[in-house]
């Protein structure tokens, strides 16, 4: 397709993405399509109230409460609904809990399948080529990219996220946490943890203590 | 349909580029992007199936060299065009030339939370017994259509396991293309890598995917 846009000077500092973009946005609006107070506030929700620090949450609850724990492994839509997580890209939500003898890690070799609800937006990494395409095959190389390194004989299980079910990872709880706040497990809880490409933190290690 | 965006197994994309503290976005230009495609989804002009199909179907170069929101952007570039709600000389211009199309609903600001905590289930009524249970040997077909499917190719013509069944979900091969939604039991199917990819992959690789009942055959 042809792009005739206006280089103008005024706009000779944007980049041909970055007219293109705005080029449509304009065009959308003036016909009525788009409101841009819309945008702004679909912006503002992702940067602001959707994030991995819902997911942290309900991953610490998963740790400290042993029946918020089965109904978050019978049906985490449910469960997470308690937090008022609801909705896009959580419509239909799995927890998977990492044991000693199993763990799990989440992947969309197809496109960028990841449940926002509870974990936001994705990273580029996972939206991209180098990991779509190896995470199936080759998971403990991507993992020791990440600096993980299961023991030998852990069951690895990749979840490819193929139709709209969206996969929750809960880490393992470090040892020595006994007694912990939620607030405080929550702290431990990463993204990458909750992906399946990091481990929770581990309060024992000084690196993580930091 | 075979086309670079179904990437498990290919090789030679180097190492996967780690950046710590990562914004959500970018550039400015990413964040609009990003809403403009989720509002113009709103305006329920198609479906998401077809919007994934879209962005897939860009030929594989462009496809693989474009960042993730360029991507959207073409995407959506093909999407307005072909449903009639933009022409594609408004969109060389960059300004209305003739009268708009009229939509299902705009997306206003004051809406945005209760759209999106509302979401889109695809879980629809049991119309037909399901054809396998847990437990079930299954082996996924050999195809290669052209249209829009989530069968990845490395999980074509592989025997596995149905470890969960999903219930009945829209399905995305006639979704995406006007066919309707003919919903269809989902499973979630267990493969063991080594009938994936061979006797020399990890033996502890198990791989989880989520196969509508079409995709498969009794093993």
């Amino acid at each position: 397709m042809s792009h005739d846009h206006d280089h103008d000077h005024d706009h000779s500092h944007l980049s041909d993405i970055e007219l293109r973009v705005r080029a449509l946005e304009t065009l959308l609006t003036e016909k009525g399509y788009v409101d841009p107070l819309a945008l702004d506030e679909l912006i503002e929700t992702y940067e602001t109230r959707i994030g991995p620090k819902n997911g942290a949450r309900v991953v610490a609850r998963a740790w400290a409460d042993a029946g918020f724990r089965e109904r978050l492994l019978a049906d985490a839509t449910a469960a997470v609904a308690e937090f008022g997580f609801t909705g896009r890209q959580g419509e239909h939500l799995v927890a998977v809990e990492n044991t000693n003898e199993t763990h799990n890690m989440v992947v969309c070799t197809l496109c960028s399948c990841y449940p926002w609800t509870v974990l936001g937006l994705p990273p580029v990494w996972y939206k991209s080529a180098p990991y779509r395409s190896r995470a199936v095959r080759d998971p403990r190389g991507v993992l020791a990219e990440f600096g993980v390194t299961l023991p030998e004989g852990k069951q690895i299980r990749v979840w490819d996220s193929t139709a709209e079910m969206r996969y929750l990872v809960i880490p393992q709880r470090p040892a020595g946490t006994d007694g912990w706040s939620e607030e405080r497990l929550a702290e431990l809880v990463t993204r990458d943890s909750m992906i399946g490409t990091g481990l929770a933190l581990d309060p024992s290690k000084p690196e993580d203590a930091a | 349909m075979n086309g670079a965006q179904d990437l498990g197994g290919q090789m030679g994309f180097g190492p996967i580029e780690l950046e710590p503290g990562e914004p959500n976005f970018h550039a400015e230009w990413e964040e609009r992007a990003f809403a403009v495609t989720l509002a113009m989804g709103a305006t329920g002009s198609w479906t998401l199936d077809a919007s994934r199909f879209a962005r897939r179907s860009l030929p594989p170069a462009d496809y693989l060299s474009s960042s993730y929101y360029e991507i959207w952007l073409k995407g959506l570039e093909k999407l307005v065009v072909s449903n009639g709600l933009v022409t594609q000389e408004e969109l060389s211009q960059g300004k209305a030339l003739v009268p708009p199309k009229s939509v299902k609903r705009v997306l206003k600001a004051g809406d945005v939370a209760g759209v999106l905590a509302k979401g889109a289930p695809v879980d629809r009524p049991e119309n037909v017994p399901a054809r396998f249970k847990a437990g079930d040997r299954v082996r996924t077909k050999r195809m290669h259509p052209e249209t829009h499917t989530r069968l990845p190719r490395y999980a074509r013509d592989v025997e596995g396991r149905i470890e969960a069944v999903h219930g009945v979900h829209v399905f995305p091969d006639t979704n995406a293309h006007g066919k309707g939604e003919q919903p269809a039991w989902l499973y979630g199917v267990a493969f063991r890598g080594t009938d994936l990819w061979g006797p020399d992959t990890d033996p502890d690789l198990v791989l989880r995917i989520d196969l509508w009942e079409p995709y498969l055959d009794p093993a």
